[in-house]
């Protein structure tokens, strides 16, 4: 089963390479990992997208717990939760009906065209993972350029939060 | 008082009450030596290899059960360090080890002797910090001991840049007191509800077994789980690492059990209906094949460490809590329960156990002509009364240890068991040695083992440690031979031991007195003499067979009830 961990960490050097070096070490794999400094400058958060057996899952929360650096951990997965991701495509976009066609697609997917040249556009979705991969499937293959995704983030739904 | 780095780090040290630093200098570490010559509280011990260092920390920390503490230079200091670190990890022992770097301003530029010490140990420390400013040195050390010495214990790495150390370079001082730590709050008592099934649990057996490990020890709980053991009359077993956490001369002990455990400890393993393990991990050499790993039990564990619960065998009650805690909660509940267990199935099950202890699983040829080493550690054991600190290496000669010499007290039986680290004994024994000056230290080893750290004779000898080394000389890395005897068809790739050095001749250039024994005869007098010699270090090379094997033994796949037994002629 596929499991978001949500992780409160010190924000301190070495954190991030412990939950790497952590996972690497025994084996279990990552699907996606984002993190960033929260309003609270001495803590980090961390989404961290994995897959494994009820078993797996139960021992990576509480070797992630074990982690001096990890204040607060929570599967988000386990509730009801929202998911998000970013991507950027870069896309040819050079004649009129390929511009016409990816303008269309975008809006209907939600996008936004954040770059526009002659020969290209850059498009911003956000989403589930699900949607995106369903935007990159829907446009032509051989007009997509380059793709960056930022890996799934999320939050519980409701009153529960992650804090310290 | 102000202070530089490597004064705080001294003084820091005399503070935490630390009586022994065991380190090798080198350029990063030099403000800190400089330190250290100029005070006598704290002594250091200088071992000839960072390795050596680290075990000797660790051996001192197993026999007390206070923090060993090393200290080892930048890069070569560090990685010659980090064997010695992995072995405290696996077997949870507090280290704090301090292993200077490079000056800040150099971290990331390929500086001589620079390597990524805190990268490199991560995955085989509790924790580590890298220090990068002298204000924060002091609390950064009271956290390493607290980290080291709580909650499941493990080996933290201080990484101090030479320019913290600078003497010139002084702060305010005083010992921090008061630190918190929000994201580290181990688990000390376990849960009323939990407890309170397990004690249902453990009232209902029919067929009940104890199994514990290195956690009983750790937390200095013996007193109080030979007690709830013998309270409840169950049988009981311990791992490598349990060893003397329960009486081995108590009728109730069945020995220990995994790969080379004895044949009623596992059988009783297979056949129990309540399975109460304490302070074990259920490593692989005690479960043998998991799938077939008690397959009639109902499992309570007790384990400060959550991470440990439900990893390799699923269990039915789990309680999270320091050892000495839970069980003492548990004697509580007992009593409160007011209830026995069924008695007759207990004397049923007793019976059961006494005619597999009748197969006597251990029996050797005792009629050889050649030395068996079993025999060499059966009257070790009558000649130090059993009473003796015994380290050991890595190998045969550490299972024949761990089956013949019976321990009746913890924090005796010093040895690698998660890591099997050949080259451990001997530091250790050191360590040991200075933790109990007027104490019988004895390291059982091998002729491979001992050459991996053979070095620290010389640390020995200008300690005056009067160590007694017992080398099980079998010219074969013994367990390497005895699987290539077992599973390759008996080719000896590499096992065998060729162009040894004359080990007596080698202890006496060591400025130390060397043995040789070849003749069974000779075993006994010989052990007498050297442990007569109470201030020299006797080094006894005894000539054992080459062919001895380590039985009864659960080769790989097999379970608790498929071991592999001795038939003699």
């Amino acid at each position: 089963m596929r499991h978001i961990i949500s992780l409160l960490m010190e924000n301190e050097a070495g954190a991030l390479s412990r939950v790497a070096g952590l996972f690497s070490a025994r084996g279990y794999n990552i699907e996606s990992l984002t993190v960033a400094p929260t309003e609270d400058s001495s803590l980090s958060r961390m989404t961290l997208v994995t897959r494994g057996s009820d078993n797996v899952i139960e021992q990576i929360k509480k070797q992630l717990n074990k982690l001096i650096d990890i204040v607060k951990l929570a599967d988000i997965s386990e509730g009801v939760h929202i998911e998000r991701e970013l991507m950027m495509v870069k896309v040819q976009a050079a004649n009129a009906e390929q511009r016409e066609e990816l303008k269309r697609m975008a809006d209907i997917f939600n996008g936004t065209v954040l770059d526009v040249t002659d020969k290209t556009y850059v498009i911003e979705l956000t989403g589930s993972g699900d949607k995106l991969d369903a935007f990159l499937q829907t446009i032509d293959q051989s007009s997509i350029l380059e793709t960056v995704r930022s890996g799934a983030t999320g939050i519980a739904r409701g009153g529960k939060s992650l804090r310290v | 008082m102000k202070l530089g780095g490597g004064d705080i780090l001294v003084q820091f040290l005399q503070d935490e009450g630390v009586e022994f630093v065991f380190g090798y200098p080198g350029g990063a570490a030099l403000h800190i030596y400089d330190a250290i010559f100029r005070q006598e509280k704290v002594k250091h011990i200088l071992a000839r290899h960072e390795q050596g260092a680290v075990h000797a920390a660790d051996g001192f920390a197993r026999s007390t059960g206070k923090p060993g503490v090393a200290l080892v230079t930048s890069g070569p200091g560090a990685t010659n360090a980090v064997t010695g670190i992995a072995t405290a990890y696996m077997d949870s022992i507090p280290l704090v080890v301090v292993t200077a770097q490079v000056a800040s301003p150099l971290i990331g530029s390929d500086a001589f002797q620079e390597v990524d010490s805190v990268g490199i140990t991560r995955p085989c420390v509790k924790h580590n910090f890298l220090v990068k400013d002298v204000k924060d040195l002091a609390s950064t050390l009271r956290k390493a001991f607290y980290i080291a010495t709580t909650g499941r214990p493990g080996p933290v790495v201080v990484d101090i840049p030479k320019d913290i150390t600078d003497p010139a370079v002084k702060i305010p001082y005083s010992y921090p007191e008061d630190f918190s730590m929000r994201s580290y709050q181990p688990t000390v008592k376990g849960h009323p509800g939990q407890i309170s099934k397990a004690v249902e649990l453990i009232l209902s057996a029919k067929r009940p077994m104890v199994y514990s490990g290195g956690g009983v020890v750790l937390s200095n709980a013996a007193t109080e789980f030979t007690a709830f053991c013998r309270r409840l009359g169950f049988p009981v077993t311990n791992t490598l690492m349990g060893l003397g956490g329960f009486p081995a001369t108590d009728p109730q002990f069945v020995g220990m059990l995994g790969m080379h455990g004895t044949y009623e400890a596992n059988m009783a393993m297979h056949d129990c209906d309540v399975l109460l393990a304490i302070g074990a991990r259920f490593d692989d050499r005690v479960t043998g094949d998991l799938k077939k790993f008690c397959p009639h039990a109902k499992i309570i564990h007790v384990d400060i460490d959550p991470a440990s619960i439900s990893k390799n065998v699923r269990i039915d009650v789990p309680i999270v809590g320091d050892i000495k805690q839970v069980v003492s909660d548990l004697t509580r509940e007992l009593d409160a329960a007011n209830k026995e267990n069924d008695a007759t199935a207990l004397k049923k099950w007793w019976n059961q156990i006494g005619q597999w202890r009748g197969r006597d699983c251990l029996q050797y040829d005792r009629g050889s002509e050649l030395i068996k080493p079993q025999y060499v550690v059966e009257k070790l054991y009558e000649v130090t009364g059993g009473d003796a600190f015994v380290t050991s290496d890595v190998g045969q000669h550490q299972m024949f240890t761990a089956q013949f010499y019976k321990f009746d007290k913890p924090r005796r039986w010093i040895n690698s068991g998660g890591l099997g680290t050949m080259g451990f004994g001997l530091p250790a024994a050191i360590g040991v040695q200075l933790a109990h000056r007027d104490a019988t230290v004895a390291c059982v080893t091998g002729e491979a083992s001992i050459q991996m750290c053979i070095q620290e004779l010389s640390t020995a000898r200008q300690l005056d440690l009067p160590l007694k080394i017992i080398c099980l000389n079998n010219r074969y890395m013994g367990m390497v031979r005895q699987w290539q005897e077992f599973f390759y068809e008996s080719r000896y790739s590499h096992s065998y031991l060729d162009a040894l050095p004359d080990f007596v001749k080698l202890a006496e250039s060591y400025g130390h007195v060397g043995v040789r024994i070849e003749k069974p005869e000779d075993v006994e007098g010989a052990l007498k003499e050297a442990f007569a010699m109470k201030d020299s270090l006797v080094f006894m090379d005894f000539v054992t067979d080459q062919t001895e094997n380590v039985y009864p033994m659960i080769a790989a796949g097999k379970g608790h009830h498929e071991m592999q037994e001795r038939e003699l002629a």
